[in-house]
């Protein structure tokens, strides 16, 4: 079996049972524990449009924070952003998904992707370079932080490595003639998937519950969220 | 170098001489050996850990965004007053005994045991530095309410002992009396009689059967009495039933300020009883910030169903009156800013009523830069007003304050919580600062239209 067959293959199936099952098993210890019931009198009962408010409000930062979180806030979009054009949009990508559920959908022109790829590059440097100077991002940091930032940078660094890679010419890219970056670039991105459900990349889902338990409960008050 | 100086190594570029790591100075009740402090506190901890809880801190991605929105880290610039960062012991209890990985935290000891030492190093971070203002809460980007979790968080401090003692000493004197400051129902009754009796004014006390039960703040019943003759002038001029009942009176929460959940549940359901005794409709609080968080949002789970009564904040009940016409008012021909009480407008969602009374009022409202849900706290709130060694601290919080209302040029300054209205006078004091903060209700009582209407 060769590396790619590997990375392809087992590897592959891998790392997605461990993030299927971790992240199904995280989300499961939080709603395994007691909720307890609350009497209070509601001031509203339309808690879960209250919970959506939270899950897209929370999205943009409220105008009192905006210029002290400025550089924070705009490189996370950044990197986001550009991470969701990267995942999505790149025409490799759609096909792999493709393979994989058969699913597939336009891809968007590679050189919007290429801008993407710089745009995320820098920007997730310059988010580890505040993680590492911001003396409160410092005292917060632990393992999981750099853990964290560095299997989302891993992959985009070996992926940087195969794109324009060359193909056999004329037909759907199946096999690159040099398989081994390609081969690495998934074992970054299986490594990434194995990580996610244990770290704080989790709150790429985690996400929707605390801001809905939040504005839910903000709802129940009638308190702004 | 002798041995004090390397114990204890001179800080010389400092603007003034000092130490260079001043003793982290705590309190401690009891006698417990440190391993049972830290066994309470952890099974403490864990108790506490519900659903909401855990998704939080699941969630935190450690962005610091909280920082930037807590007045004691604005000030100081010292990371260790990163609101998340206050939570730390709880957050390596959850992952370590509760999480969903809390196994694998644990064989691997990925999150030790918290020490006795960090417990003592935190009781700074829980209590002196948090007034549970929740602005941190609205910055999260993940939505964390990070003061609903330092107030879990105090419950394991107060079972292990690792309370702030002048904190401890009000909530437990608050226990033993009924009153944290001493405002027993004697003190009570021989007030009420010399108000009545001073300010010609009927107060009705131990009534059988009332509409209203009035609750007061220890705050206004020791230090601002007219607060009383103002909520009677109101109630009278609105022709209501009404009474105060010496059995469940006390409003002010230190139980639940100072982590004892017995002593919380205690102090609401006096009032929940005494409302229950004279068959009131609407029980109404004072102006008090916490008190309105406590009963108003925490008293039915304390009762275990829903309240068979209303409750409001001073503030709700004079806005529905101004709103219904019922509560005819003068008008005030100045400038008014309103500081809002965290636990009322932010934390509690009433913040639109001070305004609605304030509009009925006629005064030209200038509102503060970041006010109402966003508003800035005084600083005093959460129980850090009683905590001395925080004065330093709490009047940097403040400076925020003298700027803010300084800005807006208002001649009057009001607010509708008597805890907030006791750090502006401390504040004033310690800055020779030229404002002085005024009641809401004091004002509306003031301005209250004669002869009043319907007269018992």
């Amino acid at each position: 079996m060769s590396l790619l067959e590997f990375a392809r293959g087992p590897a592959l199936w891998l790392s997605l049972a461990v993030l299927f099952s971790g992240s199904a098993w995280r989300i499961a210890g939080i709603f395994l524990l007691k909720s307890k019931p609350d009497f209070s009198e509601p001031r509203s009962t339309r808690l879960m449009a209250g919970a959506w408010r939270a899950i897209a409000g929370r999205m943009i930062p409220r105008k009192e924070f905006r210029e002290t979180e400025k550089i924070g806030t705009i490189n996370a979009y950044f990197y986001h952003i550009g991470l969701a054009i990267i995942v999505f949009g790149f025409l490799p990508h759609i096909y792999f998904v493709k393979r994989l559920t058969g699913i597939s959908w336009p891809a968007l022109p590679a050189p919007v992707v290429y801008f993407a790829v710089a745009l995320t590059f820098v920007s997730l440097i310059i988010m580890l370079m505040e993680r590492l100077t911001d003396p409160v991002l410092r005292l917060l940091s632990n393992f999981d932080d750099y853990s964290s930032w560095f299997v989302t940078f891993l992959p985009l660094v070996t992926g940087m490595i195969v794109i324009n890679h060359p193909f056999p010419p004329g037909v759907a890219p199946e096999l690159p003639l040099d398989p081994l970056p390609l081969a690495v670039h998934l074992l970054s991105v299986e490594l990434l998937f194995i990580w996610l459900p244990f770290g704080k990349l989790s709150h790429a889902f985690l996400v929707f519950i605390s801001r809905g338990i939040t504005g839910a409960a903000c709802a129940r008050k009638g308190a702004a969220t | 170098m002798n041995d004090i100086n390397t114990v204890h190594p001179l800080d010389m570029s400092a603007a003034r001489l000092s130490i260079r790591k001043p003793q982290v100075r705590y309190d401690k009740q009891g006698e417990l050996a440190d391993a049972e402090r830290v066994a309470i506190a952890m099974k403490s901890f864990t108790k506490d850990f519900n659903r909401a809880t855990a998704a939080y801190m699941e969630s935190c991605i450690h962005c610091g965004q909280c920082a930037e929105a807590c007045h004691f880290y604005v000030t100081t610039r010292d990371p260790k007053y990163t609101p998340i960062w206050k939570l730390e012991p709880f957050k390596q209890t959850y992952k370590r005994e509760a999480g969903p990985f809390a196994w694998l935290y644990r064989a691997l000891n990925l999150k030790r045991e918290v020490t006795v030492g960090e417990l003592e190093e935190w009781q700074e971070l829980l209590f002196d530095s948090c007034t549970m203002c929740g602005r941190c809460t609205m910055i999260c980007p993940m939505g964390i309410d990070i003061a609903a979790l330092v107030g879990l968080a105090r419950h394991g401090m107060f079972q292990a002992g690792l309370v702030p003692h002048e904190l401890w000493a009000v909530a437990e004197r608050a226990g033993r009396e009924g009153s944290p400051l001493g405002a027993t129902a004697k003190v009570l009754k021989e007030r009420i009689a010399w108000l009545a009796d001073d300010y010609d004014v009927e107060i009705p006390l131990d009534h059988e059967r009332a509409d209203i039960l009035i609750t007061l703040s220890s705050i206004e019943i020791m230090k601002y009495p007219q607060s009383i003759v103002a909520v009677a002038k109101i109630l009278n001029h609105l022709g209501a039933s009404w009474t105060i009942r010496s059995d469940g009176y006390e409003a002010t929460n230190f139980g639940m300020l100072s982590g004892n959940v017995q002593w919380q549940r205690d102090m609401s359901m006096k009032m929940i009883e005494a409302a229950i005794a004279c068959g009131a409709k609407t029980l109404i609080l004072p102006e008090c910030g916490h008190a309105y968080g406590a009963l108003r949002w925490q008293g039915a789970n304390v009762y275990g169903k829903p309240l068979p009564f209303k409750v409001l904040h001073i503030s709700e009940f004079l806005a529905e009156n101004t709103r219904n016409g019922r509560l005819r008012l003068k008008k005030l021909n100045k400038s008014i800013t309103f500081h809002d009480p965290c636990q009322v407008s932010r934390r509690g969602g009433a913040t639109a009523a001070p305004r609605e009374v304030l509009r009925a009022l006629g005064g030209e409202l200038r509102e503060m830069e970041s006010t109402g849900d966003m508003n800035w706290c005084c600083g005093g709130g959460g129980g850090v007003v009683t905590i001395h060694r925080a004065d330093d601290l709490r009047h940097r919080a403040f400076a925020i304050k003298i700027k803010q209302i300084d800005d807006t040029g208002a001649e009057l300054l009001t607010t509708s919580c008597s805890n907030c209205r006791q750090t502006f006078d401390d504040g004033q004091a310690h800055f020779k600062w030229d404002k002085t903060m005024h009641s809401l209700l004091e004002l509306v009582a003031d301005q209250l239209e004669a002869p009043a209407g319907a007269q018992r």
